[in-house]
């Protein structure tokens, strides 16, 4: 991922398993696109309001991710520097329009209830901005993993802010009531506010987490510092 | 579909405001708005950009039924957008090179900015005519724009101000449209009872 701005890497390098895991399983955790990237925010906010909707988008982008990734690793030696922008949109633009027939197809629900919110995936930064910067420069397979693991890191994201959102503003997870009959839910996590104020929550939580393990890290260090000089 | 356009101006500006209710555009709305004077720029821009690809795609569109193609209807509009940001980026380059430098990358990015290709497929997935099509996106580029000036008034206020540093950055700019998306919902009395 730290290679130079190259469409054409002069030497395909030969990589490990190891590598090709880290392709994986940077999305889910470390470079998480909502928590640490802050990326992908209008279907974060907009379709979290409850978890059945959440894991259907978190899908549907995982899929176009997946699949928009694979396109344009396959020909990303043949595009040229100047249009590749506009070349990646297209590429993305064709996996939307499958997705968006194939949602359609499987649950007439669910797409109602995602809307609009399907066929934006294409603008969603999040697709463009690994499209640019992983699958521009890397072979296909890896980039197909990458894809994966983003647009599943993606849905862990999306599933814990509509876990609050409707466990807080309707007193259900998917679906099936948590609180007895005597719960007065918390209409307003429903509303548009409630997704600022939820999103806003766990980027702070995951900071304050952050934060903390940096800490303990430095007082580890601080810690072996003066076992080395006392030795 | 027969909604009178004072009736689609207030709501694409103020009852179902693009960016506080209906959540697009988030990307810019949070990066852009820590400064006034960049803000109403990309708002102008956006506005720009929003009014002129929404009458291209409305020609798109007709031409889109009339051979039966509805399933390019993806690709074409954002064809439409990116031709479009194109174009303001070369007028912005020449006119202003010094609102060029401040815009930075988010002037390419707005090819990338929800509203803009919402607008276009609102507009045919809600069937307005020519008019009524160019209303609502005068009225939803400019929600965008004042919803963009308004957080970065606030936030110029909030840099003032002692926070936590924990909070500092995109959690206090969430907070900050929380609120103000709690102000817009106000509004949501002036459409017919929804």
């Amino acid at each position: 991922m730290d290679q130079p701005v190259s469409c054409h890497p002069a030497t395909p390098q030969q990589s490990t398993p190891e590598q090709t895991m880290t392709a994986f399983t940077a999305g889910l955790w470390k470079q998480n696109p909502v928590f640490v990237m802050v990326l992908g925010m209008c279907p974060t906010l907009a379709i979290t309001n409850s978890v059945r909707n959440a894991i259907a988008m978190g899908l549907a982008t995982t899929f176009v991710m997946a699949s928009a990734n694979g396109f344009i690793s396959l020909i990303r030696k043949l595009v040229p520097k100047q249009v590749r922008i506009a070349t990646y949109i297209l590429m993305i633009a064709t996996s939307v329009t499958i997705v968006d027939y194939l949602v359609k197809a499987i649950s007439i629900p669910v797409y109602k209830a995602l809307g609009a919110f399907i066929p934006l995936i294409v603008s969603n930064c999040l697709t463009l901005e690994r499209a640019e910067s992983y699958a521009g420069r890397n072979p296909i397979f890896k980039s197909i993993l990458d894809g994966l693991g983003m647009g599943l890191g993606f849905t862990f994201a999306l599933t814990c802010l509509g876990t609050v959102r409707e466990v807080l503003g309707a007193g259900t997870f998917l679906g099936f009531p948590l609180f007895g009959p005597n719960f007065e839910p918390w209409v307003l996590f429903l509303l548009p506010p409630g997704g600022f104020i939820t999103l806003a929550m766990w980027l702070l939580t995951f900071t304050l987490w952050r934060e903390r393990a940096a800490k303990r890290k430095k007082a580890r260090e601080a810690a072996e510092q003066i076992a080395v000089e006392a030795a | 579909m027969n909604e009178s356009l004072s009736h689609i101006f207030v709501d694409a500006l103020l009852i179902n405001n693009f960016v506080l209710c209906v959540f697009l555009g988030m990307c810019s709305f949070i990066g852009l708005s820590g400064k006034f004077s960049t803000a109403w720029r990309m708002g102008v821009s956006v506005m720009f950009v929003i009014i002129v690809s929404s009458i291209l795609a409305y020609g798109t569109n007709i031409l889109l039924v009339r051979f039966h193609a509805e399933y390019l209807r993806i690709i074409t509009y954002i064809v439409i957008i990116a031709s479009t940001v194109q174009l303001t980026e070369m007028f912005i380059k020449k006119n202003s090179p010094s609102l060029f430098r401040a815009m930075g990358v988010y002037l390419p990015l707005i090819t990338t900015n929800c509203a803009v290709l919402a607008v276009p497929l609102f507009q045919t997935s809600r069937n307005y005519n020519f008019i009524q099509s160019v209303v609502f996106a005068i009225a939803a580029s400019g929600g965008y724009t004042m919803a963009i000036v308004i957080l970065s008034l606030v936030r110029e206020r909030v840099e003032l101000s002692d926070v936590p540093n924990l909070a500092k950055g995109t959690a206090l700019t969430l907070i900050l449209a929380a609120i103000l998306s709690m102000a817009f919902m106000g509004f949501g009395g002036m459409g017919n009872g929804e």
